[in-house]
């Protein structure tokens, strides 16, 4: 049982897992029914990755979901209502039928960003909430998705640069879901750990069973954290698999047979069945009293959204401007004298402290030593005179501040160069294959010298 | 009435707006310590500091959308694209993303996007570009393109204080060639209005930024050969002001286009449909338009000079227009 969260939580965890699916499930057949206007996208068996991540965020924290993250909407407090709604075109969804899918949001209340079809321009646009948000003082952590195909987009590497320059706080979720469409990850990316890429942008990168609901939240909160306390963002990439075809057109007969039931077997409802099964979470009862829940909810917004009229075709000519129909404000969680001279005034020169040249290293590596100083925070400006100093970032718990690697808060969390992506323990360890291979490796080069030492 | 280039005004809207509003940030490349490469944005570093003023990397999509992303929170970016040339970098995050946000989910992006553009100084084909038309053709932007220090200023104020995304076009020639007495003070230009600079009986020419002077120059010498031309200046390219177009028409009953931008799907062809839709019984004549070639802006003086429309090109076909 996960220390950290209640009986509750954990029952709250299925409960989204379980309603996502259902919602899902009810959708295939009003495809089927043709209710659905557009296309349909399943997220079956990756239920885990967006209801453990956002799970992991305070109400105040902002998202973004894609296309396969209905459960992540859930969790922030969108109703089944909204994503019928919307599948169906409806004049009662968020977009009134403007657009389709998960492609809506909701700035004041919930904080979520709509997505839109292209993929990887999320990043740019999360990481100036996340600027944003600390620039207005509000402590808030932002998080969006991308798939394993997105990240091969210029916008993911541009977002994560900035993001990273910036020291924002942002956390990414690599949906490693193996496909992208119907080409296989290994065709896409010759990297086996695409949190790997975390290293290049010099920020946190960590890798999480997706099918593991409490591994994913407990990554992500770790990577919420991180980000609360301002050491910049993170790169968590959860593996998992998508189960269906892209959208339901497609059969995904390209998909080898055995890498369905491989990962059939991992379920990621059914695994975190047997564990509140095997931590006492709950009995048969709850179960079904849960169950009952999703069924009235469900049935009752099903009936709403089939319900519902389309939109007045007038309507499709409406909304391209604000025209006065939205007010702009800011909510600011700081005072503004801060950000307004004198306070806000530098004297406008560059401090460099890395000349740049390649670094001279001894034939011999020394023996392992906190990363050397690299170049310091975005911005180094010198003050003419005192600033007012910003409220200190509470400290970590103890616990965790083991797990981290260290680092000054003031500094980037760049690892020096040769060091491998710190990594948390989740499939990482000495049961993990590259691991008992290098050891092995590693055994058999002794017994070699030994042998070869004996002969002569 | 101080004098000032428009650069000079340019700089002065965005210091007085950050002044004015602490939720006006602005980001882009080299604008902080360096001071912009055109030097539009030099002093406001050190004035407003830097979570105000941020130097970015090389990444056009990541500083349009970081813009877009700090504008969901209630700030009012300013981005700033060192060339506007360098807009074709973030075309899918401005034309899909920014600009469709509030038609299809209701969230307002308030934030510019401003940039040195067009051509007359020798910058080659990377750096000389007139891409508004892309933009015209994508509806939730605004597109204004101002031609005096006067309007520079009023216009960028209004685009700052607009709840919608406007882009925000600096021609380069202009920026030190033009100088005016602007007034002391706060001040706005309205967004969508055009001006008419030089009032005439004979034809009407339309045309807007360095073109709107060349337009002018040919009206000064038209008049010595007895052809009265009123001068419309568009400042806002969209939404466009068909009023005010139409009104000239219907009084000279002769049009003339004349822009700097390429001729194919540039924004003459939009103001002619405009006028055979609206005014075709005004017409005592085609609708004329005077424009670069159908070719990138090439490098040579001679190849560039051959490439852009000047005061004798437009002269010459108002002559021909008048004869109608």
């Amino acid at each position: 049982m996960s220390d950290t969260l209640t009986r509750e939580q954990h029952l709250d965890l299925y409960y989204y897992m379980q309603l996502n699916r259902q919602l899902e499930e009810r959708m295939v057949r009003l495809f089927r029914q043709n209710k659905i206007v557009g296309g349909l996208y399943s997220s079956l068996g990756q239920e885990a990755v967006s209801v453990g991540t956002a799970y992991a965020l305070d109400p105040r924290d902002w998202l973004a979901p894609m296309i396969r993250n209905i459960g992540a909407l859930l969790v922030k407090g969108f109703k089944p209502r909204d994503i019928f709604t919307q599948h169906m075109a409806k004049f009662t969804s968020p977009t009134q039928g403007k657009d389709g899918t998960s492609h809506f949001g909701d700035l004041k209340k919930l904080h979520v960003v709509s997505p839109i079809s292209m993929l990887g321009d999320l990043i740019p646009v999360m990481a100036g909430v996340a600027m944003g948000g600390r620039y207005l003082g509000q402590k808030i952590v932002a998080m969006t998705w991308i798939g394993d195909g997105g990240s091969s987009t210029g916008a993911f590497h541009e977002g994560m640069n900035l993001a990273a320059a910036q020291k924002a706080p942002l956390v990414v979720v690599l949906e490693n879901n193996q496909w992208a469409y119907s080409t296989p990850v290994a065709r896409q990316v010759p990297v086996r750990d695409l949190a790997d890429r975390a290293r290049a942008y010099g920020i946190r990168g960590m890798i999480a069973d997706g099918n593991d609901v409490l591994a994913v939240y407990t990554a992500a909160k770790e990577a919420v954290e991180q980000c609360r306390l301002g050491r910049g963002p993170v790169l968590l990439e959860v593996k998992t698999m998508r189960m269906k075809g892209h959208a339901q057109h497609d059969p995904a007969e390209y998909v080898p047979k055995e890498m369905f039931e491989y990962w059939k077997a991992r379920d990621p409802l059914a695994l975190y069945e047997k564990y509140l099964v095997a931590n006492n979470l709950w009995d048969a009862a709850k179960k079904s009293e849960i169950e009952a829940r999703i069924e009235r909810e469900l049935d009752a917004d099903q009936k709403f959204a089939e319900e519902s009229p389309l939109p007045p075709p007038e309507l499709a000519e409406q909304g391209v401007y604000c025209d006065g129909c939205h007010t702009i404000e800011a909510e600011w969680a700081r005072p503004q004298t801060e950000v307004v001279p004198p306070a806000s005034s530098v004297t406008p020169v560059w401090k460099v402290t890395d000349f740049g040249a390649v670094s001279l290293r001894p034939a011999t590596p020394p023996p392992p030593r906190p990363a050397p100083p690299r170049q310091g925070p975005p911005v180094h400006h010198h003050k003419p005179h005192q600033q007012p100093a910003r409220p200190a970032a509470s400290k970590p718990p103890a616990r965790q501040s083991e797990k981290l690697p260290e680092q000054d808060d003031a500094e980037p969390a760049a690892e020096a160069p040769g060091s491998p992506v710190p990594r948390v323990p989740f499939g990482r360890g000495p049961k993990d294959r590259a691991f008992r291979e290098e050891q092995q490796a590693a055994q058999k080069a002794r017994e070699h010298h030994h042998k070869r030492g004996r002969r002569r | 009435m101080p004098e000032a280039t428009m650069l000079e005004a340019i700089r002065q809207a965005l210091f007085e707006e950050m002044q004015r509003d602490a939720t006006v940030v602005t980001l882009g490349e080299d604008i902080g310590v360096y001071g912009g490469a055109f030097k539009a944005t030099e002093g406001l570093l050190e004035k407003f500091g830097p979570e105000r003023v941020i130097d970015t990397p090389i990444s056009e999509t990541a500083i349009v959308g970081a813009a877009c992303g700090m504008s969901y929170l209630g700030l009012r970016p300013i981005a700033e694209m060192q060339f506007i040339d360098f807009i074709a970098c973030c075309f899918n995050q401005v034309t899909n993303f920014v600009a469709k946000s509030h038609y299809l989910w209701g969230a307002p992006v308030p934030m510019v996007l401003r940039g040195p553009s067009g051509g007359g100084v020798h910058g080659g084909p990377f750096h000389s570009a007139n891409p508004e038309m892309y933009f015209v053709h994508t509806p939730g932007l605004k597109v204004v393109y101002p031609s005096t220090a006067h309007d520079a200023k009023g216009l960028l104020k209004s685009a700052v204080r607009d709840n919608n995304p406007v882009l925000f076009f600096e021609h380069k020639f202009l920026y030190r060639r033009v100088k005016e007495d602007i007034p002391e003070g706060d001040y706005t230009v309205p967004i969508g209005k055009a001006a008419v600079r030089r009032e005439g009986r004979d034809l009407t020419i339309v045309s807007y930024a360095a073109m709107a002077h060349a337009s002018l120059e040919a009206a000064a010498q038209l008049q010595t050969e007895g052809i009265d031309a009123e001068v419309i200046d568009l400042r806002t390219l969209l939404p466009l002001d068909r009023e005010t177009i139409l009104d000239s028409l219907r009084k000279t009953n002769k049009l003339l286009v004349v822009h700097e931008d390429t001729r194919t799907g540039g924004i003459a062809g939009e103001i002619a449909a405009l006028v055979c839709e609206a005014a075709f019984d005004h017409l005592d004549g085609p609708v004329a338009r005077v424009t670069a070639l159908d070719t990138p802006v090439p490098y040579a003086p001679p190849l560039e000079e051959y490439f852009l429309p000047n005061a004798e090109k437009v002269a010459a076909a108002a002559r021909e227009l008048a004869k109608y």
